[in-house]
């Protein structure tokens, strides 16, 4: 029961993460690789505001978001605009040079050294029945319901979601609409690179804060969003947390060197069965 | 002059050439040599990639899985059984192959992103059972390969990574001439359409995976048996994601394009080494600027110099 709790907290970091990742990709069309690397930087600009100036920890949480939307901007404004009608293989190519590039200069700034982290509330864990539970993973869980939540219905109902959709559907129709096709995918990026940022402060109490740390959440990120169908905010939630729990259970019952293989098994296993992911949708195929 | 900088003949005739007296001109430096043969690795690796993503249109994320495979099949059975040489490399590759079905049929119904993320999580899985696996690849210590007597030298050995190569180069672009290579490219250019004028959509994309992986595996080997040892971390998702930017930026669907790639990844490091965390940053640098100004890739600069109906390559994005 403790192993299965343990994987559904793990598993909604996992799915806050592949939050980001759909969001940008159903936005703009572009798969970005380099999430997790920025993530992994706006962990370290919190760590920088929590550590070296000393702010409190919810002043330096709120701050490194600022940090990561105006950081999302940034890689739109400046790499990803001038590239938003290439091919897929070459947007896909791009982040990952994205990803080479933020991980070196990272690993210039703070170094290879692993260091601790703190959680966001301190505190001994509470027993509930047999599982073991912290204040902060219930404030994890918690935050990642919350902005779910909150992206679910903005992409649903709000006036931004409406242009988002449209914009995804067909920026040309979306810009005679007087959608400012620009703003909608800025704001993807930014909002992206913030699911991003929190979920890599989230990690960053489990695994030590390094230049590398996101690598797996990342991978396994990934892992969620395709299996949820790349498409489908809560689908990304739903395969994050099935990840999760599943990884959980492949450490604990067979072995916690091989997690990534099995992973890579429910993969193939899941697309293979469902090739557009559990709520990927109709599939569809384009015409000639 | 024109004529003989169009002529395509002499420029291959000055690379085999040049790939020749290699080893004299650098005055059989060791590290040099090692580096030309890394370079003769990715060379072959980009090109069995380039087979995938630019004729074929589907996108892997996991050669650098096969390149540790075939690595490993050299290692393997030249240990517990002392096969030769010539028998052990196109086995490696066709063992390579055999691995290469796990990912190349779910790949038949994979398209995209998913496919990117499913070979993902194969080239990382490898690394993973080769280090657990410890019966058979002995987990952390890796494997050491010994070359056979007659090949003990690295001058010889040297010749015959450079053999292979050139054959594998003359291979693949035979293929991708013949009726296979034409429905390669018909099934990136649209699926559908190349169903319907009867070709084996769901063949031919596993053939893809299988053929790709048998010539990334026989690179695997070569690896081996000139460092003489393999072991997990050789290859690990960085190599998967250096042989693909490798094809991109030399360009997509070109077989020079994949030479200039590998060649030009091959000597960053060597230029950066220096400057610790440079690498990285220098080759991700390259890419984007190559993928923002310049998407056909660095083959595109030589296309220029040739009259138009001298270009008879097939091109396009995928």
């Amino acid at each position: 029961m403790q192993i299965i709790v343990s994987g559904l907290i793990i598993g909604f970091v996992y799915g806050l993460a592949a939050l980001g990742l759909v969001l940008i990709y159903k936005t703009t069309d572009i798969v970005n690789f380099a999430q997790g690397e920025m993530a992994m930087v706006t962990t370290f600009m919190s760590f920088v505001f929590l550590t070296q100036l000393g702010m409190p920890y919810f002043v330096s949480f709120l701050l490194a978001l600022i940090f990561a939307s105006l950081f999302g901007i940034a890689v739109y404004q400046m790499i990803m605009k001038r590239v938003q009608d290439s091919p897929p293989l070459n947007q896909m190519v791009l982040t990952l040079g994205l990803f080479l590039v933020i991980n070196g200069i990272a690993g210039l700034i703070w170094g290879y050294h692993p260091r601790s982290y703190p959680e966001a509330i301190a505190g001994d864990p509470y027993q509930i029945g047999t599982v073991f539970i912290t204040l902060n993973e219930i404030f994890m869980v918690g935050l990642t319901f919350i902005l779910m939540l909150f992206f679910f219905l903005n992409f649903r109902y709000a006036k931004i979601g409406l242009a988002m959709r449209a914009s995804s559907q067909d920026t040309v129709a979306a810009e005679l609409m007087g959608i400012k096709v620009s703003h909608v995918f800025m704001s993807a990026w930014a909002i992206g690179s913030v699911l991003g940022g929190v979920a890599g402060i989230m990690t960053a109490p489990f695994i030590f804060l390094n230049t590398t740390m996101m690598m797996d959440v990342l991978i396994l990120a990934f892992a969620g969003a395709v299996i949820g169908g790349f498409v489908s905010l809560p689908g990304a939630v739903i395969g994050g947390v099935i990840v999760g729990v599943y990884e959980n259970l492949v450490s604990y019952y067979i072995a916690p060197e091989l997690k990534m293989v099995y992973t890579f098994i429910l993969i193939i296993v899941i697309l293979y069965v469902r090739p557009q992911g559990i709520l990927g949708g109709p599939k569809f195929v384009k015409k000639v | 002059m024109k004529k003989i900088l169009e002529n395509k003949k002499l420029y291959q005739l000055l690379i085999i050439l040049f790939m020749l007296v290699f080893p004299f001109l650098v005055g059989n430096s060791g590290y040099f040599m090692s580096l030309f043969v890394t370079a003769c690795i990715f060379i072959i690796s980009a090109m069995a990639l380039n087979l995938l993503v630019g004729y074929g249109g589907q996108i892997s994320v996991g050669q650098a899985g096969f390149l540790s495979a075939g690595g490993y099949a050299v290692a393997i059975l030249s240990h517990k059984f002392g096969l030769p040489i010539w028998i052990l490399l196109p086995l490696a590759g066709v063992i390579t192959g055999i691995i290469s079905l796990v990912i190349g049929l779910p790949a038949v119904r994979l398209r995209g992103h998913f496919l990117a993320v499913a070979t993902m999580g194969f080239g990382l899985s490898i690394p993973q059972i080769a280090l657990n696996w410890e019966s058979l690849t002995r987990g952390y210590n890796g494997i050491s390969v010994m070359r056979p007597q007659w090949l003990s030298g690295d001058l010889a050995f040297f010749y015959v990574i450079v053999g292979t190569t050139l054959v594998i180069a003359w291979i693949i672009s035979n293929i991708v001439k013949s009726g296979m290579g034409r429905a390669f490219v018909a099934i990136r250019d649209s699926e559908i359409a190349a169903q319907s004028t009867g070709i084996h959509v769901a063949f031919y994309k596993t053939m893809m995976f299988v053929i790709s992986a048998f010539f990334t595996g026989i690179a695997g080997g070569l690896y081996a048996y000139w460092f003489g040892y393999v072991s997990p971390q050789d290859f690990n998702i960085l190599t998967s994601l250096l042989i693909l930017g490798m094809v991109v930026v030399g360009g997509l669907a070109s077989i020079p394009g994949a030479v200039i790639g590998a060649v030009l990844f091959t000597l960053i490091p060597h230029f950066t080494d220096k400057f610790i965390g440079m690498t990285n940053i220098i080759i991700g640098i390259a890419i984007i600027l190559i993928i923002m100004y310049r998407s056909e890739g660095i083959v595109s600069f030589l296309d220029r110099l040739k009259s138009p109906e001298q270009d008879d390559q097939v091109k396009g994005g995928v």
